[in-house]
C-alpha cells in the first residue's frame, strides 16, 4: 500500500512537449507509472513516446483517457493556470515541479483549493513516488527506491533522495515519499501528508524532513504530538549552520525570526515526541532504531 | 529583491502614502542645497540596502545646510558596516536628505507573506523605531497580526483594528485605516514579499508619515515588473553572490573555510550542517541547480575559490539530470584555471554516471579524497584541517 499514487494512478503530464516535461515523463513511464496522456495547449494530436496521446486541454485528456493524476512542468508564468485547469477537470492528485512561481500566484491557487478534495503538491517540489506500487510521479531518481513501510515527507528534493539512499542502503524500504516543495506558500502541507501516512496501514513510521524558515515544522509538530497521530516519527531539520536573514536557495528557507530557526523547530518536534535525527548523515540509522 | 529607501518612498508617495519631504543627493553640494530648500534642519540618510543604519552612523541629524554637506561628504563614497553586512560593509553612493520631523510617537506597520496562513499578514505595533524581531521575541503581545484573505482583501474593519491597536487619536483612525488599505494595494500591485514602515511617525502637529520604508519584491515575479527590475542595485549585493546569480547558481557567502558545492538547496544546507558538526565551518552555501554543464560547474568552483578564506573543498552531488562525470570534468577545468591552485577536495558522488565521475577524478592530478557517504565526508574534511 501507499498514499496518493499507486498502480491505479493514470498519469497526465502538463507540459509534456517541453524539455523537462518530456524527459521526466519518459523516466516516470520507465519506472512503471501508467502514463496515459500529455497536455500542451496547441500541440493536441501529437503522440508522445510512441503511443501516449497529447491533448490541448486537461478536460479533454481526462474525458478520453480517465487520467486521475497530473504532473506539471509548465513555465512559472503559466503554472497557476495549469494547476487550476487540473483542479477544474476533476483531477484529485496534482504535483507541480515548476520552480519560480510568483508567490502571489501560489496564494491565489492555495485559496482556490480551500474546501476542495484535491491534493496539490508543490510548487517547486520533486513529486511523489510509491516504490511498491511501481508508481513514480516526479523527478526523483527511481532506481534507488525500495518497496517497504517507511513514509517520507520533506520540503527538499535532493535531501529526500539522500534520505532514501540511506534507508535503501540499510535495506529499509519506503511506502511513499512526498516532497511538498521549498516555497513559502504551497498547496499540500506537512500535516496533510502526515494525516495520510497516519491512515495508511502499510506505513509503519515516518521520516519528516524540515528546514529553516517559516513555521510549517511547528504546525507539523503540533499534529505529531496530538493523540490523533499514532506512528513513530524520525525528524531532521537542516539549516542549523545557516545565518539569519540569508536565503538558503529555497525561497522559503530564510531565518526571519526566532521561530524560523532550526533549534526552535527541533525543540517543537522533540516536545511532540519525534525522534530527532542528530545529523543529516544519521537518517538511516535513526529510522533503524525507531522502526517498530 | 531589495531596493533603496528613497526608491521605496517614491513608490509609497505615488501610491498615496505620505512620506517626509526629501531629496536624493549624490554629492555634498547637492545635499547642502537640499537642506537649505528643506529649511536647514534635516536628516541625512545613507542609501544602502542593509538594515541597522542608525546604530552604524549612517543616519545623521544636522541643523544647517553646511552640516548637511559635511555629513554627506563623510558618507558618500564610504562603506557602511552594520550588523547586517559583512566586515567590508556596503558602499554608500547617495544620501536621502529629509525634513527633520518633530516626533510625537513612533509606530510600526508591516506586511509579509506568511506560509502558515498561505497569504499576506499585516502587522502593527506601538513599539515602532525598534528592531521588530526583537519586539516579537521579547514582547510578542505588543504586535497585532491580521491574516488577509486574498479574495476579500484587507477589509475596512481590519484596517480600523490596526488603527485602534496603535492607539492613535480618534480623528486619525480613518487616516491610518486608509493608509493600510493603500499599503495593501501597493503590496499586491508590486508583487511585494515585504513592506515595512518602521517607524511610522506621528508628528507633534498630528501628521502621519512613513519616516522609513522597506519594500522587498518577489524575485520570481520580476518578469512581470520590468520597471521595478530596473531598480536592482548589484553594488549592494555581495559581488560573488551577484556573479553566481548570473550563472544560475545559488550562492551565499559565509565565514568558514570549507567551500561547499552541492546540488539542491536542502542537500546544500545538510552538507553545511555536516561540515559544522565535524568541527569545521562552511565558507558558503552553494546549490548548482539542476542540469548544470561543465562550464557551470567550473564557474561555481571559481566563485567558491574567489573567497580567499577557502582552504578545502567539499563536493556533494546526487546525480540525476546532473551527471557526475560532468561535475568531475568541470572540477578538472576549474583546477586548470585556478590561479592559486585547487585546494584539497573531498568528493561524494552518487547517482547518474557516478563511477565515471569518480574515475575521472582519481586519474586527474587533483588532490581528491573520494568518500561514499556524509559521515565519511565529514571525517575526511576534518582530517584535512
Amino acid at each position: 500500500m501507499s498514499i496518493l499514487v499507486d498502480r491505479n494512478t493514470r498519469l497526465l503530464v502538463q507540459g509534456i512537449t517541453g524539455k523537462e516535461g518530456s524527459y521526466h515523463a519518459a523516466r516516470c513511464r520507465e519506472y512503471g507509472t501508467n502514463l496515459v496522456a500529455g497536455v500542451t495547449p496547441g500541440k493536441g494530436g501529437q503522440v508522445f513516446d510512441g503511443d501516449v496521446p497529447v491533448y490541448d486541454s486537461v478536460e479533454r485528456a481526462v474525458d478520453e483517457t480517465g487520467a486521475n493524476a497530473s504532473l506539471i512542468f509548465v513555465p512559472p508564468p503559466f503554472a497557476a493556470d495549469a494547476i487550476v485547469e487540473s483542479v477544474d477537470a476533476g483531477i484529485p492528485v496534482i504535483a507541480t515541479i515548476t520552480e519560480g512561481v510568483p508567490v502571489k500566484d501560489s496564494i491565489n491557487v492555495v485559496r482556490y483549493l480551500q474546501g476542495k478534495d484535491v491534493t496539490a503538491i508543490g510548487p517547486n517540489c520533486p513529486g511523489i513516488i510509491s516504490p511498491g506500487e511501481e508508481c513514480k510521479m516526479g523527478i526523483m531518481p527511481g532506481a534507488m527506491h525500495k518497496p517497504g513501510r517507511v513514509g517520507i515527507v520533506s520540503r527538499s528534493g535532493t535531501l529526500t533522495y539522500e534520505a532514501v539512499g540511506q534507508l535503501t542502503g540499510l535495506g529499509i524500504g519506503q511506502s511513499t515519499s512526498v516532497g511538498i516543495g521549498g516555497d513559502p506558500v504551497n498547496g499540500t502541507s506537512f500535516v496533510d501528508v502526515l494525516e495520510l501516512f497516519n491512515d495508511d496501514p502499510e506505513t509503519d513510521c515516518v521520516v519528516f524532513i524540515g528546514e529553516i524558515g517559516g513555521t510549517k515544522e511547528q504546525e507539523a509538530a503540533e499534529y505529531i504530538g496530538s493523540n490523533e497521530f499514532t506512528k513513530p516519527v524520525a525528524a531532521l531539520i537542516v539549516g542549523r549552520s545557516a545565518p539569519p536573514g540569508r536565503r538558503m536557495g529555497h525561497a522559503g528557507a530564510i531565518i526571519t525570526g526566532k521561530a524560523a530557526r532550526a533549534d526552535e523547530k527541533i525543540k517543537a518536534l522533540e516536545r511532540a515526541g519525534a525522534n530527532i535525527i542528530p545529523s543529516p548523515a544519521a537518517i538511516g540509522v535513526t529510522v533503524q532504531q525507531v522502526l517498530p | 529583491m531589495k531596493i533603496h529607501e528613497y526608491q521605496a518612498k517614491e513608490i509609497l508617495d505615488k501610491g498615496g502614502v505620505p512620506v517626509p519631504k526629501g531629496v536624493l543627493a549624490k554629492a555634498h553640494e547637492e545635499a547642502a542645497a537640499a537642506a537649505s530648500e528643506l529649511g536647514g534642519s534635516v536628516v541625512v540618510k545613507a542609501q544602502v540596502h542593509a538594515g541597522g543604519r542608525g546604530k552604524a552612523g549612517g543616519i545623521r541629524l544636522v541643523a544647517t545646510p553646511e552640516e548637511a554637506g559635511i555629513a554627506a561628504s563623510e558618507l558618500i563614497g564610504s562603506s557602511l558596516v552594520t550588523h547586517q553586512t559583512g566586515p567590508e560593509g556596503v558602499p554608500i553612493r547617495s544620501v536621502l536628505v529629509e525634513e527633520a520631523l518633530e516626533v510625537d510617537r513612533e509606530l510600526y506597520v508591516g506586511m509579509v507573506i506568511d506560509g502558515s496562513t498561505g497569504g499576506v499578514v499585516v502587522m502593527a505595533s506601538e513599539a515602532g523605531g525598534m528592531d521588530i524581531e526583537e519586539v516579537a521575541e521579547q514582547t510578542p503581545e505588543k504586535i497585532v497580526r491580521i491574516a488577509i484573505d486574498p479574495v476579500l482583501g484587507l477589509l475596512p474593519y481590519q484596517a480600523r483594528k490596526i488603527a485602534y491597536s496603535l492607539n492613535v487619536a480618534s480623528d486619525q483612525v480613518r487616516t491610518v485605516a486608509a493608509m493600510m488599505s493603500k499599503l495593501y494595494d501597493l503590496f499586491l500591485s508590486h508583487d511585494c514579499s515585504l513592506i515595512e514602515i518602521n517607524p511610522l511617525v506621528v508628528t507633534k502637529d498630528g501628521r502621519l508619515l512613513a519616516a522609513d520604508a522597506k519594500l522587498n519584491f518577489d524575485d520570481d515575479a520580476m518578469y512581470r515588473h520590468r520597471d521595478l527590475a530596473e531598480l536592482y542595485d548589484p553594488e549592494q549585493e555581495d559581488p560573488l553572490e551577484a556573479e553566481a546569480g548570473k550563472f544560475g547558481v545559488s550562492y551565499v557567502r559565509l565565514d568558514g573555510d570549507v567551500g561547499c558545492m552541492v546540488n539542491g538547496a536542502g542537500l546544500a544546507m545538510a552538507t553545511m550542517d555536516v561540515t559544522f558538526a565535524a568541527g569545521t565551518a562552511p565558507a558558503n552555501f552553494l546549490d548548482v541547480g539542476g542540469g548544470a554543464d561543465e562550464e557551470k560547474i567550473a564557474e561555481a568552483l571559481r566563485i567558491i575559490l574567489s573567497d580567499r578564506n577557502v582552504a578545502k573543498i567539499l563536493i556533494n552531488i546526487f546525480g540525476g539530470i546532473l551527471r557526475c562525470d560532468v561535475v568531475a570534468r568541470g572540477a578538472v577545468i576549474a583546477a586548470e584555471r585556478a590561479e592559486n591552485g585547487m585546494p584539497p577536495m573531498v568528493v561524494r558522488m552518487l547517482g547518474t554516471n557516478a563511477d565515471e565521475g569518480r574515475r575521472l577524478l582519481e586519474t586527474s592530478s587533483l588532490d581528491v579524497t573520494l568518500v561514499d557517504d556524509l559521515n565519511q565526508a565529514a571525517q575526511a574534511i576534518k582530517a584535512l584541517a
